[in-house]
C-alpha cells in the first residue's frame, strides 16, 4: 500500500513503481477507480463513434433498393462489426465506466476491492477491442454476424471469425475479472451502516449485472473456444457430418446471449432509478419491489434463451416452455415501469437533461418491451424472427433503453466526474434531436419487418415496396448522428466553463454527492456512516410529524464536519503491471492466428507482468 | 411534453397506416394467403391490440404525470416522500401476469396446432437449401426444380427441409431428405452446408434449415398466384440473394405442370447453335448440373450432378440464380460471362466462355421449357 502523503521507498521490483497520480503518464499506470472509469467511458465512446459510423454506412446502402454502394462482403463485415462493437465495446464498457466510477463512491469506499485487477480489466478490454478491429487490416473483419452461427462461421474462408472468437475471449477475460472485482467490492466494502437494503438501486443493479456476467461468460467462453478449435485446429464441434451439432453453438451462444441482454439493460435501469427520484424530488416508489424485480429479471434471464431459436425446430414442447418463460420475464419488467411511474406521481418534476433522458428511456423502453412480448407469442415469432421487426425491437431496448439511460447518466454525473456542468440548453436540444432521430430510424423498421424485410440482407428489390420506410430510417440514422455530434461539442465546451459548481448541484440523494466534485483521489476525507437509504437526502431534509419535509440546518445532521484529512489515508499505488500483463493477451491472440512463436512471446509478456505484479513492493 | 406524446405514438400509428395500405409488398406477413399463415396472423393481431392498449395506458400515464406534476414557478417546498404502496405494487404485478396468461393460452394451442403433421391429401416436397439457392424435390411425382416451388391450391404442402452443400461422391447425406432425381445422379451431401431459413410469409411462418437435421413445416395457398419468399437466416456472402417464389396453381393446372416437368428435355437438332450449346453443357456444366434427356452422340443419357440446379426445365422458370435474376437472354449472358461478379461468392465459377459459346448456351437453355 502506498500512501498519498508518504513517498515510496526504493522499490525491489523489475520496474520502479510509478508514483505520479497526475499527468498523461499517470493514466497508463493508474489504479484509481475514478480514472479507470473515465478511461472506460472515453474508450467506449470512441467505439460508439466507430460503431455508429458502421451503422450509417449500413443505412446508406439500404437507403434505396438494389443499391451496390457497399459490396455484400463488406456489408457483412459492417453489420457484424456494428453488432460486436455496440454490444461488447460500447454498452458493456460504458456501463462498466459508470460502475467503476460510482460503485465505490455510492457505497462509501475508497476504491474497488482489487485496484490493480481493475486496471487489468480496462487494459484487457481495450486490447481486446483493438485486436478485433485490427482484423480490418489483417485479412478482413468478422463477417458471420455478432451471433456467429456455425457452421457458416467455421466454413468462412477468411480469418474474420477467428478474430471474433479470440477478441471476444479477451474482452470476456476483462469482463469476468471486472465482474468478480465489482461484486466483491459491493459485498465487502460498503461503508458502515450501508446494509444491502440501504444500497442505491444502481448498486443493486450493478451487483445483479456482475453476477450475470460471472455466470454467463463461462458459457460463451466454451462456445468461443470450440469455434476457435474448429477454425484453427480442425475439430468438428459444430460439423454434423463428423458428429457435431450446429445447434450446440446456438444453445451456448444464447444461454450467454440472453443474460447478456439484461447485462446491457439493467445498468441503464439502475441509472434511471437514480435520476427519477432526484428530479421528481421523491424517493423511488417501491424500492424493494424494484430491487427484487431486478433480481428476478437476472434469474429468469437464464431461462429464456431458446426464444431466439423458435424457428430452429426444437419442437412444440420446448417452444411452449420458452414462450411462457419469456412472458413471465415481462412481469418484473412491467413492475419496474409502474414503479417508475409511481415515482413521478405527485412529484415536483424538474426537466433537466438527465430527467428528459430518463423519461425518454421509460417511453422508449415500453415500446421495446411490448414488441418483445409479441415475440413470446411463438407462432407470431415464426413470422417476425430474423426480420427488421426484431431489429426494431432490440434497438428500442438497447438504444431507446440502454443508450438513453447511459446518456441520462452521463448528463447527471458529468458534474460529479469533472466538476463542471454540461450546458442544459445544448443537452435539451440533443435529447430532442436524439428522440426524433431514434424514432425515425427504428420506428419504421417494425413496418419493414412485418412487410417482409429479413435481417442482414445487403439489398432488397424495389418490388417488395420497402423503399419509403428504408429511406426514412436512413434519414433518422443521420439525425441521431447529428445529435451525437451535438453531445461531443457540448462535452468539449463544458471544459471551457468555469469550475464553479457546488458539490451537489442537483440536490441529490445518494452518497457520491457527499464528497466534492470531482472527488478527491481518496474519495472521502472520512468514510461516511450510513443511516438510511438516500443517505445524503436525509442529511439535508427531515420529515416533520405531519409529513412535511423541511431542510435540516447546516451542520445539524449529527454527521459532524468534514475530517481535516490530516491523517494519512492509505491508497493503492499506481502500477505498470496490469498494463503489461494484459498486453500479453492480444499477443497470444495474434500468435494463435499467425504463428506459435508469437504465442510464446505473449505468454512471456503476460507471465512476466503477473510475476512483477505479485512481487511489486507495496511501497509503504 | 405534448410533443413527446406525438413522437412516442408516431411509430405505432405509422405501423398501422403502413399495415393498412402496403401497396405492392409481395412478401407481407400482414397479408396471409393461406390457413397456416392465417393462424400466426390471427394470433398476432389480437396480441398487437392488447399491446397497443397497454401502450396507450402506460405512455398516457407517463405523459399525464410529467405534465401534471411538473415543477411550477412559485411552488415551494418538497413533495411528500411517498415510499411506495404494497397493495398497489402487488396489483401491478398480478395484473400483467393475468394478461400474459390470457395471451399464453392461445399461443400454446397454436404452437401445437402448427406442429401437427397434416393428414389426408397432402403434397410432399423436400426443400434443400444450398448456398445460395433452393432446390425443391417432389418424391412422389419424381420431379425436381429450383427456386420455384409449384403447389396446388387448397391442399396442404408438407415440407421436409434439409441443408446441403457441394456434393462429394463419397458422402451421402445422413439427413432424411431425398436428393432430387435424376436417377443415378450423385447425391447431394452435407459437405459444407450452412444454416438457412425457409420463409414465405404469406403462406406460413419461418422454419430453419439446419445441416444434419430434417425439419418439417406445412404451408398452403388458398388462391392461385405467385408468392415470394427468401432465406431468412444469414448464410454467407450472398444471403440477400437466396430468394424463391411459390407458384400456386389450381389442382388441374398443377397436374398439367407436373406432367410437363416429368417430360425429358428433347435434344436440339444437329447443327443448330442450340446443339452446340448442348455439347458445351455436356462437356463442362454437368459437373454440377443435370438435364434429364441430355444424350451423347450414341444416344446414351449423360448423367449430371445435383450440386447445382437441375436444368431440365430451366426456361420454364421465371427466375434463376436464387431468384436474383429474371430469366431472359440478357441476364443469362451476364451470368454465364462471370457468375461470381454478378452474385458474390457464387459456387459457379467463371469458365471464360467466349461470346459465341455464351450465345450457343443461351440458345440451348431457351429450348429447356
Amino acid at each position: 500500500m502506498a500512501s498519498v502523503s508518504v513517498p515510496a521507498e526504493r522499490p525491489r521490483g523489475l520496474l520502479r513503481r510509478p508514483t505520479a497520480i497526475t499527468g498523461l503518464w499517470s493514466w497508463f499506470t493508474t489504479v484509481d477507480h475514478k480514472k479507470i472509469g473515465i478511461l472506460y467511458g472515453v474508450t467506449a465512446f470512441a467505439f460508439f463513434i466507430v460503431g455508429g459510423t458502421e451503422a450509417l454506412l449500413i443505412r446508406l446502402q439500404l437507403a434505396q433498393p438494389d443499391q451496390n454502394l457497399i459490396s455484400p462482403g463488406v456489408y457483412n463485415e459492417l453489420f457484424t462489426m456494428h453488432g460486436i462493437t455496440m454490444v461488447f465495446l460500447v454498452v458493456m464498457p460504458l456501463s462498466a465506466a459508470f460502475f467503476n466510477f460510482l460503485i465505490p463512491l455510492m457505497i462509501g469506499a475508497r476504491d474497488v476491492a482489487f485496484p490493480r485487477l481493475n486496471a487489468f480489466s480496462y487494459w484487457a478490454f481495450l486490447f481486446g477491442g483493438i485486436f478485433i478491429y485490427s482484423s480490418w487490416f489483417l485479412g478482413g473483419a468478422p463477417n458471420g454476424g455478432w451471433f456467429g452461427y456455425a457452421p457458416n462461421s467455421v466454413l468462412d474462408p477468411t480469418r474474420g471469425m477467428t478474430f471474433y472468437a479470440i477478441g471476444l475471449l479477451i474482452t470476456g477475460i476483462a469482463s469476468t475479472v471486472s465482474a468478480i472485482n465489482l461484486a466483491v467490492t459491493i459485498i465487502n466494502m460498503r461503508a458502515p451502516g450501508m446494509t444491502l437494503f440501504r444500497m442505491p438501486v444502481f448498486i443493486w443493479m450493478g451487483l445483479v449485472v456482475q453476477l450475470l456476467l460471472a455466470f454467463s461468460l463461462p458459457i460463451i467462453t466454451v462456445g468461443l473456444v470450440e469455434l476457435l478449435f474448429d477454425k484453427r485446429f480442425g475439430t468438428h464441434f459444430f460439423d454434423p457430418a463428423a458428429g457435431g451439432d450446429p445447434l450446440l453453438w446456438q444453445h451456448l451462444f444464447w444461454l450467454f446471449g440472453h443474460p447478456e441482454v439484461y447485462i446491457l439493460i439493467l445498468p441503464a435501469m439502475g441509472i434511471v432509478s437514480e435520476i427519477l427520484p432526484v428530479f421528481a424530488r421523491k424517493p423511488l416508489f417501491g424500492y424493494q419491489f424494484v430491487v427484487f424485480s431486478g433480481i428476478a429479471i437476472g434469474f429468469i434471464g437464464f431461462g429464456v434463451w431458446a426464444h431466439h431459436m423458435f424457428a430452429v425446430g426444437l419442437g412444440p414442447v420446448a417452444n411452449t416452455a420458452f414462450g411462457v418463460s419469456t412472458m413471465i420475464i415481462a412481469v418484473p419488467t412491467g413492475v419496474k415501469i409502474f414503479n417508475w411511474l409511481g415515482t413521478l406521481w405527485r412529484g415536483d418534476i424538474r426537466f433537466t437533461t438527465p430527467m428528459l433522458f430518463a423519461v425518454g428511456f421509460i417511453a422508449m423502453f415500453v415500446i421495446g418491451g411490448l414488441s418483445g412480448v409479441t415475440h413470446a407469442v411463438v407462432p407470431s415469432d415464426y413470422q417476425q424472427t430474423d426480420t427488421y421487426y426484431i431489429v426494431a425491437h432490440f434497438h428500442y431496448v438497447l438504444f431507446g433503453g440502454a443508450i438513453f439511460g447511459l446518456f441520462g447518466g452521463t448528463y447527471y454525473w458529468w458534474p460529479k466526474v469533472f466538476g463542471r456542468m454540461l450546458d442544459e440548453r445544448w443537452g435539451k436540444v440533443q435529447f430532442w434531436t436524439m428522440l426524433v432521430g431514434f424514432n425515425l430510424a427504428f420506428g419504421p423498421m417494425h413496418v419493414l419487418g412485418l412487410q417482409g424485410m429479413p435481417r442482414r440482407i445487403q439489398s432488397y428489390p424495389e418490388s417488395l415496396g420497402l423503399t419509403f420506410w428504408n429511406l426514412v430510417s436512413t434519414i433518422g440514422a443521420f439525425v441521431i448522428a447529428l445529435s451525437v455530434l451535438l453531445f461531443i461539442v457540448s462535452a468539449v465546451r463544458s471544459f471551457r466553463r468555469p469550475r464553479e459548481m457546488s458539490a451537489d448541484p442537483w440536490d441529490a440523494r445518494t452518497l457520491e454527492w457527499a464528497t466534492s466534485s470531482p472527488p478527491p483521489v481518496h474519495n472521502f476525507d472520512e468514510i461516511p456512516v450510513v443511516h438510511a437509504l438516500d443517505e445524503v437526502w436525509h442529511r439535508k431534509y427531515a420529515e416533520t410529524e405531519g409529513g412535511r419535509v423541511v431542510p435540516v440546518p447546516a451542520g445539524g445532521s449529527g454527521e459532524g464536519g468534514r475530517g481535516a484529512g490530516a491523517h494519512a489515508i492509505h491508497l493503492p499505488g499506481p502500477s505498470y503491471y496490469p498494463l503489461v500483463a494484459s498486453l500479453g493477451l492480444p499477443i497470444v491472440g495474434y500468435g494463435l492466428i499467425f504463428g506459435w512463436w508469437l504465442v510464446a512471446v505473449g505468454l512471456v509478456v503476460m507471465v512476466g507482468g503477473l510475476y512483477g505484479w505479485v512481487l511489486e513492493p507495496s511501497a509503504e | 411534453m405534448r410533443r413527446e406524446t406525438l413522437k412516442v405514438l408516431g411509430p405505432l400509428a405509422l405501423t398501422l397506416i403502413a399495415a393498412a395500405c402496403a401497396p405492392n409488398a409481395t412478401q407481407d406477413s400482414l397479408r396471409p394467403a393461406g390457413p397456416y399463415a392465417e393462424k400466426a396472423h390471427d394470433l398476432f393481431v389480437p396480441v398487437f391490440w392488447v399491446a397497443a392498449a397497454i401502450f396507450f395506458v402506460v405512455e398516457g400515464l407517463l405523459v399525464f404525470f410529467v405534465w401534471k406534476y411538473r415543477h411550477r414557478k412559485g411552488r415551494e417546498g418538497i413533495p411528500p416522500q411517498v415510499h411506495g404502496n404494497t397493495r398497489l405494487e402487488i396489483a401491478w404485478t398480478i395484473l400483467p401476469a393475468l394478461i400474459l396468461a390470457g395471451v399464453a393460452v392461445p399461443t400454446v394451442t397454436t404452437i401445437f396446432d402448427l406442429a401437427r403433421e397434416p393428414e389426408g391429401d397432402v403434397l410432399n416436397v423436400d426443400v434443400l437449401g444450398h448456398q445460395w439457392w433452393w432446390e425443391f424435390a417432389y418424391p412422389q411425382e419424381g420431379i425436381v426444380t429450383a427456386n420455384e416451388l409449384h403447389i396446388p391450391t387448397g391442399r396442404p404442402v408438407y415440407l421436409r427441409l434439409c441443408a446441403v452443400g457441394l456434393g462429394y461422391q463419397q458422402q451421402v447425406a445422413p439427413s432424411e431428405c431425398q436428393p432430387g432425381p435424376p436417377e443415378g445422379a450423385v447425391p447431394a451431401s452435407l459437405g459444407d452446408s450452412v444454416i438457412h431459413s425457409f420463409w414465405v410469409p404469406e403462406l406460413a411462418g419461418t422454419q430453419d434449415v439446419i445441416p444434419g437435421r430434417t425439419n418439417t413445416m406445412v404451408l398452403q395457398a388458398d388462391d392461385p398466384g405467385t408468392y415470394t419468399g427468401q432465406c431468412k437466416e444469414f448464410c454467407g456472402l450472398s444471403h440477400a440473394f437466396m430468394k424463391f417464389t411459390v407458384v400456386a396453381h389450381t389442382p388441374e393446372d398443377f397436374d398439367a405442370w407436373v406432367a410437363g416437368q416429368r417430360a425429358p428435355a428433347a435434344m436440339p437438332p444437329g447443327g443448330t447453335p442450340a446443339a452446340a450449346g448442348a455439347e458445351i453443357l455436356a462437356g463442362q456444366c454437368i459437373a454440377c448440373h443435370a438435364i434429364n434427356g441430355l444424350q451423347d452422340a450414341n444416344g446414351d443419357p449423360i448423367l449430371g450432378s445435383n450440386n447445382g440446379p437441375d436444368l431440365t426445365h430451366f426456361a420454364s422458370r421465371e427466375c434463376f440464380a436464387g431468384c436474383m435474376l429474371e430469366t431472359n437472354d440478357e441476364n443469362l449472358r451476364r451470368w454465364l460471362d462471370d457468375p461470381p461478379s454478378v452474385k458474390a461468392g457464387s459456387w459457379m465459377p467463371d469458365y471464360n466462355l467466349t461470346p459465341e459459346q455464351i450465345d450457343q448456351l443461351v440458345a440451348y437453355l431457351n429450348t429447356l421449357r
